[in-house]
């Protein structure tokens, strides 16, 4: 076994391209991710993994075993590959049991069942219907019910949009620590990047039918590959610089860059809020502005400044404090390394 | 098939992309296969038709005959649909939007009219009162019979419609009656248009009570043209006229619906405080009781009156047993066959929303514009042209209810479809359980009742049919409508009076199904959340 390996998927509704050429691969036992707002693929991505989309060209295989490549398919009952879909899609007519087990050879139906009731914490509640359930129940049902029949791939279409943020970030966990236990492959799909980087082992960012950039939680944060993923995985600073080697030339002066740059050019680096460091007197380096407002955040302060006398830099920059800050005005200073990007975002 | 491991080239068309995955489309096929059936009578119309050549077409559509029956079609058509549009209308603003007493009470009588047949109703007139004829006898029968059908859909909307928009209208000075006129009304547009798109096609195919009340429309014209058997090229020429209004008809309310669309919010709206009629609750309260009266009264008195005088003369009991044992047959057969056919069509539809589901299931609902009679023609046409030994046999009688109730059918099981979760198919299947195995252990399960709904209905709906019954009949066999028919023919009301009860009686259960699918739930009875 080997994982999932897809090259230059492509997949179209009618006739609009949907897909154009993901490449995505996701080692056996590895939780990864599909990152990307709405409308970018990334459900049809997963539907056509399961086989309940064609696709129109390319090349899906499962370790050694070729699902789909636009010619030859799969059907989706033989490709070992289980399903949450967003809203869990219980059968509402079968109890938690007969969901769990439906997939199931009748023999072994009811050992399996309590097993796998236990895994998720739902013991006792065999007996119950769909509708008596929580949504956050529902949604363990549905999770049992797709590892009941040790699928080799589990996919998760967006399974915690629907219920409430407290509930979300705990369920997120245990489904992690359920998986792991378990040791299945999964592929999660969500739009929240939050969710991606504190649940996956690797993410796929994707945009407009493709696989933007594929890296692990902490290396796409800290070294996107543009400046649209930058922004995706969280506020970013994108400041102008002249780069060099591993030198970047920028107002704020001479700062570190995470990568070799290669020879003299000019590009963006950049800056996550974290990053910019606020004092009240003026230091080599520091850059005056002004501070536009400042947001409680509970956990940190968002600090919206605007840099003075400086033109190559954005109208607005962005830090976070954990004190809120008291005057006016402040000087900024830059900490850590900068990272460089290749594409020209929009400086705002 | 040789299964997936097959190599072909990758297909554009969606049928060889099937191929490539190693099955044959066969839900497709199978809907398309039922929407060709059931849309055949068109096509037959207008073969049929051909045949009689251009210059005699020219000839007998030049006759006075067509004249007369456009105007008098048109005529009616428009004084009924302007009537059941405003008693439609009214009675709906009263029973959703004020305080009426006994508003529950006022939304089914105001519905039960639906479970007189038509011809039922004309004989209830005719035979209380002898001088109800002709064009304002069958305004007055047909108005009364039809305007629950957008008293139904007005009531729908307003109870969906949140009332927002109407309090806003009060507190920026408008007052009840502008609010009315200016906010409410155009709130209604779809619903109206639709209602007086089906009272139109209703009046398009009803023969029966026009027969009755001796007016003729082309339905009459075209059954006795048939009948008299002297001109059968006439009779598909009517036809073809006939079946190109109503198609007229629809697509003219297609294009009102579309530009009348009215955003809907996802959530059920609040309910307004109720409009306070105040004075006018005893005028209110006696127009309304007037046209229950009228409606429903004046058939109930003359069933009760004919049953009590017919008892002494001749009540034919096990002629009446054995006339429902038969209809109950036919009826229970066709809404088999018909629920079963719709299933395909209704299902490719909800499972795939390609333009190609889409176009299928359109061309299944096109077929409601087409009138009993029109299909009762291009069955015979079909039976008498490609199957002989088949003509005047009970599978006739069969295949044309199934054609003509066959959208009731679809649109039953369409709103079964519709309570069932999205996805459950997908993940049935992503457990490892083939296509047909996911139909029988999850969709058909979960379906079940809603196919049950559907039969029923179409099975009593099926009883109560007159025209094409009489038309495709087995030589011999007598349904109740058929029965009441000869009775009523032959002047003897009291005679048909049973028969009538009977279909009356049967009529009320899918009349009360069709209230509660289409209105839903009364709000009142529900707890407040």
């Amino acid at each position: 076994m080997s994982g999932l390996s897809i090259t230059g998927l492509h997949a179209a509704h009618g006739r609009t391209e949907i897909l154009t050429g993901v490449e995505l691969d996701v080692a056996d036992g590895a939780l990864a991710c599909v990152l990307g707002p709405s409308g970018c693929g990334k459900s049809t991505l997963l539907r056509v993994i399961a086989g309940f989309h064609p696709a129109t060209g390319g090349r899906v295989a499962l370790g050694e075993r070729l699902l789909d490549d636009g010619r030859q398919r799969l059907p989706a009952e033989r490709r070992r590959i289980g399903y949450v879909p967003q809203d869990g899609a219980l059968f509402p007519h079968l109890t938690v049991a007969g969901n769990i087990g439906f997939g199931l050879p009748r023999g072994r139906r009811s050992e399996r069942v309590a097993e796998l009731l236990a895994l998720v914490g739902l013991d006792g509640l065999q007996g119950r219907h769909p509708h008596q359930l929580s949504g956050g129940q529902q949604q363990r049902v549905a999770l049992a019910r797709a590892l009941a029949t040790e699928p080799e791939l589990l996919l998760l279409d967006e399974p915690f949009a629907a219920l409430d943020a407290a509930l979300r970030t705990e369920l997120r966990a245990e489904l992690a620590a359920t998986l792991r236990r378990a040791g299945a492959t999964a592929i999660l799909v969500t739009h929240d990047q939050e969710e991606a980087l504190s649940f996956a082992d690797t993410i796929a960012v994707m945009r407009a039918g493709r696989i933007a950039q594929q890296a692990s939680p902490q290396d796409l944060y800290h070294a996107p590959a543009d400046a649209k993923v930058a922004r995706l995985l969280g506020e970013a600073n994108l400041v102008p610089a002249q780069l060099d080697g591993s030198k970047a030339d920028t107002a704020f002066g001479s700062l570190p860059l995470t990568s070799d740059a290669g020879g003299a050019r000019r590009g963006l680096v950049v800056l996550r809020p974290r990053q910019l460091r606020l004092t009240a007197e003026p230091a080599p380096g520091a850059v005056r502005a002004l501070v536009r407002q400042s947001q409680f955040r509970g956990h940190e302060h968002r600090i919206e400044l605007q840099p003075q006398g400086q033109d190559t830099l954005p109208t607005s920059l962005i830090a976070y404090a954990d004190e809120p800050w008291p005057a006016d005005e402040a000087f900024i200073r830059v900490h850590g390394q900068a990272h460089p990007v290749d594409e020209p975002g929009n400086p705002n | 098939m040789t299964g997936p491991a097959r190599t072909l080239p990758a297909g554009r068309s969606p049928l060889l992309r099937w191929r490539a995955a190693g099955r044959l489309p066969v839900l497709p096929l199978l809907a398309f296969a039922v929407v060709a059936v059931v849309a055949s009578p068109l096509v037959f119309v207008g073969v049929q038709a051909a045949q009689s050549g251009w210059d005699q077409a020219q000839r007998l559509l030049g006759r006075p005959l067509i004249a007369t029956l456009l105007w008098n079609t048109a005529t009616l058509a428009a004084a009924v649909t302007a009537a059941t549009a405003v008693l439609g209308f009214g009675a709906a603003y009263l029973v959703e939007r004020t305080d009426l007493p006994g508003r529950r009470w006022w939304t089914v009588a105001l519905t039960l009219p639906l479970a007189v047949p038509e011809f039922v109703r004309g004989y209830s007139w005719v035979s209380l009162f002898s001088s109800v004829r002709g064009y304002w006898g069958a305004v007055l029968v047909m108005t009364c019979s039809l305007y629950p059908l957008v008293f139904l859909p007005v009531a729908a909307t307003l109870r969906r419609a949140d009332s927002a928009a109407e309090e806003v209208s009060r507190s920026l000075g408008r007052g009840p009656l502008a609010t009315l006129w200016r906010v409410t009304l155009p709130l209604t547009r779809t619903a109206l248009a639709g209602g007086a798109l089906l009272v139109s096609l209703y009046l398009l195919g009803e023969y029966g009570a026009f027969a009755m009340l001796r007016f003729t429309t082309f339905a009459t014209a075209i059954f006795t043209q048939y009948k008299l058997g002297f001109d059968a090229a006439s009779a598909a020429l009517l036809t073809l006229v006939l079946v190109a209004l109503a198609l007229l008809l629809v697509l003219l309310e297609a294009g009102t619906s579309r530009r009348g669309r009215v955003a809907r919010r996802g959530t059920a709206g609040r309910r307004a405080a109720p409009v306070r009629l105040g004075l006018w609750r005893l005028p209110v309260l006696v127009a309304l009781t007037a046209l229950v009266g009228t409606a429903l009264g004046v058939p109930l008195y003359a069933l009760g009156y004919w049953l009590v005088r017919g008892s002494s003369t001749t009540l034919p009991s096990a002629s009446v047993f054995s006339a429902a044992l038969t209809t109950l047959g036919y009826a229970a057969t066709a809404a088999l066959v018909a629920t079963a056919a719709a299933v395909p069509v209704a299902l490719y539809a909800w499972r795939r929303a390609t333009r190609l589901a889409r176009t299928a299931e359109r061309a299944a609902y096109l077929t409601r514009a087409l009138p009993g009679i029109a299909v009762a023609l291009s069955v015979v046409h079909f039976a008498i042209r490609y199957a002989q030994p088949m003509y005047q046999q009970p599978p006739l009688l069969v295949a044309g209810y199934v054609i003509l109730f066959f959208p009731l059918a679809l649109t039953a099981v369409r709103a079964a479809l519709a309570q069932v979760p999205p996805g459950v198919e997908e993940v049935a299947r992503s457990l490892g359980t083939r296509p047909l195995a996911v139909l029988l252990r999850v969709t058909l399960p979960l379906v079940l009742p809603g196919l049950g709904a559907a039969a029923a209905m179409v099975a009593l709906t099926a009883s109560t049919e007159l025209t094409a019954t009489l038309l495709l009949r087995p030589t011999g066999t007598q349904t109740l409508a058929t029965q009441f028919w000869v009775y009523t023919s032959g002047l003897a009301y009291g005679a048909a009076a049973p028969y009538a009860a009977l279909m009356v009686a049967m009529s009320v259960p899918p009349v009360l199904l069709l209230t509660r699918r289409t209105l839903g739930p009364n709000p009142r009875t529900e707890t407040n959340r």
